[in-house]
């Protein structure tokens, strides 16, 4: 038995120590905002935090995770540059099918945690992990200079 | 729709619209007269919603039509006839229901459309229950009217009636009729009652496009808010009691068979509950995705690898170029081309290729399948729910009635979902698993197990007068008939319309053109609607051989285009607007260069003017795109923006890198490692110029990827001089010397 902290509630899980931290939040605790994509850390679906950092679940084995605080994009919204960037997002209407928007939401709400001011560089570097499949990019780049403005 | 029929249903837990305190009798009064009426609904949380099918009570409803349903406490649902997969269908559906309805998107829910084709059959995609093509606005735009319209003619007149005034003194509101004398208002859900006994009136007038308050306005998406917290829900995420996961390997090379299957090393695998074997595929079913995949990575499978198991890309491109070199079936035929060619001053010839392609959407492959021997249910994300049902039913031998299918937002179409195979197998799993089974496609399953977009071989020739223009053209197309398999009753005589969609019918006047198709089939791998179709291929070899004859005439290519469009007005006039836009002429630096296509494809006319960099190492980037588009009336000009945008992206991708090949029978790519994707970091600059048009709709959903590759070779070749007649870019040397 493991037990996880996840946005900051903790479960206990009897899982195998190897298995990716993304099945563990997907099918056996139900939490499916964090999404499965490529399985090999390509595409960056799968991306939540762990005390803050973005990772990419699908190759994190779970005892990996040890006493870190997990946040997933389920509860991103109730920290201010999670929230910030999903107000951006629906403002300038990022989204389209929506499957890789979990991911790239996690990805900048960690990157505006730590840069409140990124530039097109930082942006770039932060963001080239997270595919989008319908080409969101511009307005994703867009979104996260509006969430970066001052409120 | 029969009463026999309607008691089943019922039997079987299906929701009807009219249930409590409404006589039977009244209720199938409403169906028939409307023409149905008949809802199956399922729960999902957020604002698009379904309803569990049993034991749910909607309380009595008004239900004129199958797109809208009003209930007693006012709550508006609007049934969704095309599916959402990014291209905000889920908005722009409900626009056209809701401005004629007089209801605020505030003030609707949505639900999913249950498979019927007479109900829900699009009338621009073979008359079925499909959404693709870029038709769902053309297809709807009238019907979905016309629903709301009469719904609120209903609505006004059942007010009229309870005050006993005349239906011209009431006008209809944000959901509430008003007798405007008075100031009495009623709200819909107090007519319900009372409008579902009135009968449904034959004709309705719509209202005139400068009324609108809705259609034309950038409102927001109704699907959004839940696509950016988690919420939303794509059929991967569904969740059921007792449900098991599965994931499947069928076999790597096309048309091989399962031989023989060792599972010792799987069954003691924590979680493993379960090896089903098929013909061509064997499936571990475990308590998570994770024991299925290890359970499956555990299997000795030996496979019966087939005819084609030495098969490569090679062997398939040699057969399309056997193949092409035979006249075939006339497209379209104008002058005496032969004779124009034979006085032509020069002629230009030229052979262009595109390769197969994958889809990758971003949710792989999955369908939730609970077989039972009194019925089926199906958990997907599908473009065809019809077919969805259908092939469960052949599967299970169950009667389709018998088969529910819970339809979801899709994380990605672009074709893919058009097709039911992965259903197919899912149902046949889900046959040999007792229980609910999900079954989860990995990514390398998902893209070595596509239909891929066909490998076409092209062969076009034209010839020039002394002024360099052309007065004779000719352009074959050899590959696989996508339309013969998806809807053979529309392959006549041998003519694949959709393979020269592009190419029969270009906007350039060309005083003779002869326009011809072989079929060739390659063996194993399977072929595909991919995003644009047989745009997407066309207009990647007719605006690069155009932009050849420009070069050849050495004219510039927007004069030498615009030379040619005398006859499509608005296709010129997206021609200048981009080029406008674009700063076409201005001077660029060294290394960079712009290219242009036109197009007409899908109703909407629309022209790119892409701008790229070099550099030395031949490495391209795309600096900027610009578009112009004239897709007749826009319902929602902030999607039509987001479409191109977008498309453009998918689009050049796939022309900068994109390929999939064979080798000893299987697909050689298997993730986006090696199949690569085009990233934030390398997406140009896009910009939408939108032309005011009161024309019809046009389609709007794959517009923007069929232009995008030749713009970009184009471009190219205005840096380097190279042309580019085969694609991906990347596998052309562009180092200078």
């Amino acid at each position: 038995m493991m037990t996880l902290k996840i946005n900051g509630k903790h479960f206990e899980v009897d899982v195998p120590a190897d298995m990716p931290l993304l099945w563990v939040l997907r099918d056996v605790l139900g939490m499916t905002g964090t999404k499965f994509g490529c399985g090999i850390a390509q595409c960056g679906a799968c991306t939540v935090h762990l005390d803050g950092q973005p990772i990419r679940s699908c190759i994190m084995p779970v005892v990996a995770v040890g006493s870190r605080n997990v946040t997933t994009i389920e509860a991103i919204g109730q920290t201010t540059s999670g929230a910030k960037v999903q107000k951006a997002w629906l403002d300038l209407e990022v989204v389209q099918c929506g499957y890789c928007q979990s991911g790239q939401i996690m990805a900048a709400a960690a990157l505006l945690a730590t840069n409140p001011h990124p530039n097109d560089a930082d942006i770039d570097a932060a963001m080239a992990g997270t595919i989008c499949r319908c080409g969101t990019y511009a307005r994703i780049r867009a979104a996260i200079k509006r969430a970066a403005e001052p409120s | 729709m029969d009463f026999e029929r309607l008691l089943n249903m019922t039997k079987d837990g299906a929701v009807f619209a009219s249930e409590d305190g409404v006589s039977r009798r009244t209720f199938l009064k409403v169906s028939a007269a409307a023409g149905g009426g008949l809802l199956l609904s399922f729960i999902l949380p957020g604002m698009i919603r379904s309803t569990e099918a049993a034991g749910a009570k909607t309380g009595a409803s008004f239900t004129p039509n199958a797109f809208l349903r009003i209930g007693r406490d006012g709550r508006v649902t609007l049934i969704m006839p095309q599916v959402e997969m990014g291209q905000g269908t889920y908005t722009s559906m409900p626009m056209l229901i809701a401005e004629e309805l007089e209801v605020g998107l505030d003030q609707i829910q949505l639900e999913h459309a249950p498979p019927d084709d007479r109900l829900y059959a699009n009338s621009v995609f073979a008359g079925f229950h499909v959404t693709g093509g870029s038709t769902s606005v053309r297809a709807f735009w009238e019907p979905l009217r016309k629903a709301g319209a009469t719904a609120r003619v209903m609505l006004v007149s059942a007010a009229a009636q309870t005050w006993k005034v005349d239906v011209a003194s009431c006008r209809a509101e944000k959901g509430m009729v008003i007798h405007v004398m008075s100031g009495r208002r009623l709200n819909y859900g107090a007519l319900v009652d009372q409008a579902a006994k009135l009968p449904v009136p034959a004709k309705v007038t719509l209202k005139d496009p400068k009324d609108f308050k809705l259609i034309g306005t950038s409102a927001k998406r109704l699907d959004t808010p839940d696509k950016v917290d988690g919420k939303a829900k794509f059929s991967i995420d569904v969740r059921l009691p007792g449900m098991k996961i599965a994931t499947v390997a069928a076999c790597p090379v096309f048309g091989g068979k399962l031989a023989a299957v060792d599972d010792s090393m799987t069954k003691g695998i924590k979680g493993v509950r379960q090896v089903v074997q098929l013909d061509a595929a064997v499936a571990v079913v475990a308590d998570h995705m994770w024991a299925a995949k290890q359970g499956l990575a555990a299997l000795a499978i030996r496979w019966d690898e087939g005819p084609n198991a030495q098969l490569t890309t090679a062997d398939i491109v040699q057969q399309l170029e056997a193949a092409s070199r035979k006249p075939g079936v006339v497209a379209r035929k104008e002058g005496d081309v032969a004779k124009a060619m034979a006085t032509a001053a020069k002629k230009v010839e030229a052979v262009y290729q595109v390769p197969f392609l994958a889809h990758a959407t971003m949710e792989p492959m999955n369908c939730t399948v609970h077989v039972r021997k009194d019925g089926c249910e199906l958990w997907v994300g599908t473009q065809v729910q019809t077919r969805a049902q259908a092939t469960a039913a052949e599967v299970t031998g169950l009667p389709p009635e018998k088969i529910q299918v819970h339809n979801h937002l899709l994380g990605g179409g672009f074709g893919r979902r058009l097709e039911v195979d992965f259903i197919t197998q899912a149902v046949q799993i889900g046959k040999q698993v007792a229980g609910p089974v999900k079954v989860v496609w990995t990514r390398e399953e998902d893209m070595q197990h596509d239909m891929y977009r066909p490998y076409y071989y092209d062969r076009i020739a034209a010839g020039l007068d002394a002024q360099g223009r052309p007065i004779a053209w000719t352009h074959r197309v050899t590959a696989s008939s996508l339309v013969a398999r998806y809807v053979p009753a529309l392959f006549k005589d041998g003519l694949d319309f959709d393979a020269v969609d592009g190419a029969a019918e270009p906007p350039y006047t060309f005083p003779n053109l002869l326009v011809d198709y072989v079929r060739q089939e390659p063996p194993g791998i399977r072929t595909g609607w991919w995003r644009g179709v047989g745009p997407t291929h066309n207009i990647f070899v007719v605006e690069s051989f155009i932009d050849e004859l420009a070069a050849v005439a050495k004219q510039d290519p927007v004069e030498y285009r615009r030379a040619l469009l005398s006859k499509s007005p608005r296709a010129k006039a997206v021609l200048e607007l981009a080029a406008e836009k674009a700063g076409w002429g201005q001077p660029l630096p060294e290394g960079h260069g712009r290219g242009v296509s036109v197009q007409f494809a899908f109703g909407s006319f629309v022209a790119q003017v892409a701008e790229v960099q070099v550099a030395k190492d031949g490495e391209v980037r795309v600096k900027r795109v610009v578009c112009a588009v004239d897709c007749g009336v826009v319902v929602n000009p902030d999607t039509v923006k987001a479409q191109m945008e977008g498309g453009i992206m998918f689009g050049l991708t796939a022309a900068l890198f994109s390929e999939i090949t064979l080798k000893d029978g299987r697909v050689e790519q298997s993730n986006f490692h090696d199949y690569r994707m085009l990233r934030i970091n390398e997406a140009p600059v896009v910009e939408v110029y939108l032309v005011k048009s009161a024309e019809a709709p046009g389609g709007i959903g794959e517009t923007g990827t069929a232009a995008s590759a030749p713009a970009l070779t184009n471009a190219i070749f205005a840096a380097t001089g190279k042309r580019i007649r085969k694609l991906p870019v990347n596998r052309v040397d562009l180092r200078s010397t």
